[in-house]
Order: structure tokens, then C-alpha cells, then sequence
């Protein structure tokens, strides 16, 4: 019989995804026993018509990770889609948005207008821009277009599983695809991890009060925390309990407060919105121009806050085609 | 069309059962006149209104939403009415970061007398609203596994 085929690529990313896939370390050899690795342009040497040579479905299992911004990726992952019989969203920006996703805040223009003429530290005084096509000596370039919004791969294509995790861990990445390999196929849609809170993994857990009640609200950098104590009940903000489990509480047992890589729970369709409710109802200020006081001065950044990985997914959009 | 050509906003409300939903009713019964652009849900607290349910509404076409419940101190929950005052304190820094003006969202106290200032409150976000134009928000094709 032959080996299962497994492709790996990656969208808008930081390349800490492949990162993770590198921290399988001796694993990543039994990996390679185990699978034909038929694609993965960042690791070795595959171009575009080798996929497009492939056929179609021909590939068991594809590992996407990075959102999607550009029409690069879109195409990418479409023809991706169309090779592969499974495909899992990898890591925070394929399945939420993730970092790259925080720029949707703001339009295209904007970002754009910023990037290449307002930055403090560009010099551009002819306004130039990147455009789709250019002609330099007689050879005419072609550039993939820069999209209005980041999306995360779901939105672009049919996805089977997510890994979440801003990297996953090389644990939940190796327990993931042994898990499809062995033909232990989990329901589609499946998010890989716990499906309970970070807080019911985390070993800070037990010093967790039955009632939290904050006076004051601390951002991380403002206090030092005490590491052997629930960082909620020292004031600072932790997604955990709004946040999906399966990371080993890694930022918690390095001094962290979770910052929400891995995504909602079963249920939740906006994370930042139940963790802006979930944070309100446990700070303990009952009059109002005390509490505005609070958050004006640690600067309130409830995108930064409470969007850090989901904001593409969190986003308010309206479906095209609707109202007007 | 900003300058309201025709344009009749929807504004949801979120109201809590043993005040503002008793205020709407004295309204009606007391035959006061107000906008019929409200689309008015009940809720038991407005402490129940999570703040997905705001974002979900301004998502299928709200054009303003208001979350009114009891005044402070009124909760028939005892403390319901804070946690909304809170959340809602940073649902709005939430919408205006995400490119929603400012008076499409609010929060009032209206007590189960205040028929009167219900009427003003809602008269005056629909004119409000109204000169806004309708909720502009960045347009995505479907929607894939919501």
C-alpha cells in the first residue's frame, strides 16, 4: 500500500506554524516514515505545477496555515482544496484570522496609505505604490493583488478540521494527524484540543476563588505577577476561562496571562464578545464615571484585548448582497 | 443616503422585562405616540443581554441597537443592571473601534413609570440614526460554517 499524502503551505503567517511542524523534532521522522510529504514549499523545493500536476483528490491530508490575504493565497488554496480529501485549517490565522487579522480594523486603504506614504520611517516621495502589473525592460511582472480584508481559510474554502494555537503545540499537531491517520476521523468541523476551558487545565487553577471580584483591572506589564496565584485574581486580564484548552497552559506556567490563541469554545461564536462580557462582570465597580476613569486610564484596547487572534472572525461584516 | 432620503432605520432594543418592557407597555396603554422603527425583544434582565447578541443584531441589519434596563440600585436581580452598565461601557469603545458611529448604540435606564422618557429616548435615537443613514459596514462574500 502506499504511503498517505500529506501537503503542507502556508497564507498570510509568520512562519512560526511551520515552526511548530519543525518542533515535532524526532517525531517529524516517524512522520516521514508514515507519510509522502508531496508538498511544502517552505521546506523544499515544490512549485506550483507540481500541485497542479497532481490529481485531483490525490492528496489525503492538506495543512494550511495563515489567513487569507492575498489573491495569491486565495488560488493557492482553492487548488489546494480541489487536490486534497482532507483539509485542516493550522493554527490561529487559518482559523480565526489571527495576528495578520487585527488589520482588519482598518480598510485597505488605509493600511496601504500608511504602509507605503505615512509611516514614520518611509521615504517615498514619488507615492509609490505596488501595483498588479509592471513593465521593467520589455518584461512585463505580475503581482497578486493585495484583498480588502484578511479571511480565515474557512471563508475562502471547505474546511474539514482546525488545529488552533498561535503555533499549536507539537503535541496537539502530532495527536491531530496520528489521529486522521489511523483513521480515527473525528466529526467535520472538528476543532482539535480540549473542549473545555484553558482554566480547567491550568495548574494555577486550585488558587481560583469560587468568586472573583476585581476593584482594579492591571495591564501585565504594570504589575509583577505572582506565579503560584490565579493572574485573574491579580488583576489582569486572562482569556483563559473563555478560551478553548489543549495548550498545556504553556504562557500560564511562563508567567502569562492567556491570550486567547486558541480560539472559543464549543458555542461561542464570537470570542471577544464573551470575553468583554465575562471581564465586566467580574470587576467590582458599581458607579460608572469610576469605572470609565479606570479603563481611560490603562488605555482600553478592547480589540487588542479581546480580539488579539479572532478579530477577522469577530469583525462585524454584513453578507454581501444584503440590506441596500 | 446620509442625508436620509426616504431611509427608516431599524433599531433594536433590548429591554428588560420588569422596567423598560413595563414603560413600553405604559406607553401604549397611555396612548403615547413613538416611532415604529423599534423592533423591541424582552429580555428577563439586561444583565442577559451578552454582548454577542448586540453584534449579531448590528450583523443582520440593525441599523442602531439600545439596551435599557433598570436604574441602578432598581435591579430586580440585585446587581444585573451593573454588569450591563459595565459591559456596556466597553461594548461601545468595542463598536466605535470597529468602525460603528457612536449613536447607533446606547444604553438607558428607563424605569417601569418612565413612559415618557422611553419615548424620548427612542424618538430621539431613530432622528439621531435616521441622519446617519443606514449601517455602512464592510461587505463579505458567504459566509462559509457560521
Amino acid at each position: 500500500m502506499s504511503k498517505p499524502k500529506v501537503a503542507l503551505y502556508w497564507c498570510a503567517s509568520c512562519g512560526g506554524c511551520e515552526e511548530a511542524t519543525v518542533d515535532l523534532t524526532e517525531r517529524l521522522f516517524d512522520l516521514v516514515e508514515a507519510v509522502d510529504i508531496v508538498f511544502w514549499p517552505i521546506a523544499m523545493d515544490f512549485k506550483r505545477e507540481d500541485l497542479e500536476k497532481m490529481e485531483d483528490g490525490s492528496i489525503d491530508i492538506a495543512i494550511i496555515n495563515g489567513g487569507i490575504r492575498f489573491e495569491e493565497h486565495e488560488e493557492m488554496v482553492k487548488l489546494l482544496r480541489r487536490k486534497s480529501k482532507i483539509v485542516i485549517a493550522y493554527g490561529s490565522c487559518a482559523h480565526l484570522g489571527g495576528i495578520p487579522g487585527l488589520a482588519n480594523a482598518y480598510p485597505r486603504e488605509e493600511i496601504l496609505k500608511f504602509a507605503y506614504e505615512e509611516a514614520p520611517t518611509v521615504i517615498n516621495q514619488d507615492r509609490v505604490r505596488p501595483m498588479k502589473k509592471t513593465t521593467v525592460d520589455g518584461m512585463e511582472f505580475e503581482l497578486p493583488d493585495f484583498l480588502e480584508y484578511l479571511k480565515p481559510l474557512d471563508e475562502v474554502i471547505d474546511v474539514d478540521y482546525y488545529i488552533p494555537g498561535c503555533p499549536p503545540t507539537p503535541d496537539l499537531t502530532w495527536e491531530a494527524v496520528s489521529k486522521l491517520l489511523s483513521g480515527e476521523i473525528p466529526p467535520k468541523g472538528h476543532v482539535f484540543g480540549s473542549d473545555k476551558s484553558l482554566c480547567h487545565e491550568c495548574p494555577l487553577n486550585e488558587t481560583k476563588p469560587d468568586e472573583i471580584k476585581l476593584e482594579e483591572l492591571k495591564r501585565p506589564h504594570q504589575v509583577v505577577l505572582d506565579r503560584s496565584k490565579c493572574y485573574l485574581t491579580q488583576g489582569v486580564l486572562c482569556m483563559g476561562p473563555v478560551t478553548r484548552g489543549g495548550c498545556e497552559a504553556l504562557c500560564i506556567k511562563g508567567g502569562m496571562p492567556c491570550t486567547g490563541c486558541f480560539g472559543p469554545l464549543e458555542g461561542v461564536y464570537n470570542q471577544g464578545a464573551k470575553a468583554l462580557s465575562f471581564l465586566a462582570s467580574v470587576i467590582d465597580i458599581e458607579d460608572e464615571e469610576k469605572y470609565r476613569e479606570m479603563l481611560e486610564k490603562l488605555g482600553f484596547d478592547p480589540i487588542g484585548w479581546f480580539f488579539r487572534y479572532s478579530l477577522a472572525k469577530g469583525m462585524i461584516y454584513r453578507k454581501k448582497g444584503d440590506g441596500e | 443616503m446620509s442625508d436620509g432620503d426616504g431611509f427608516e432605520p431599524t433599531i433594536v432594543v433590548f429591554a428588560c422585562h420588569w422596567c423598560t418592557y413595563q414603560a413600553i407597555n405604559l406607553a401604549g396603554t397611555s396612548r403615547m405616540k413613538y416611532p415604529p422603527n423599534v423592533r423591541v425583544i424582552r429580555v428577563m434582565c439586561s444583565g442577559r443581554v451578552d454582548p454577542q447578541f448586540v453584534i449579531e443584531a448590528f450583523k443582520n441589519g440593525a441599523d442602531g441597537v439600545l439596551v435599557a434596563g433598570c436604574h441602578p440600585g432598581d435591579c430586580h436581580y440585585v446587581n444585573g443592571n451593573m454588569k450591563t452598565m459595565r459591559r456596556t461601557v466597553m461594548l461601545e469603545k468595542l463598536l466605535q473601534d470597529m468602525g460603528i458611529e457612536k449613536e447607533r448604540f446606547r444604553r438607558e435606564w428607563i424605569s417601569a413609570a418612565e413612559a415618557k422618557k422611553w419615548v424620548e429616548v427612542v424618538t430621539e435615537m431613530v432622528e439621531q440614526v435616521r441622519k446617519l443613514g443606514p449601517l455602512k459596514l464592510a461587505e463579505r462574500e458567504v459566509v462559509m460554517n457560521e
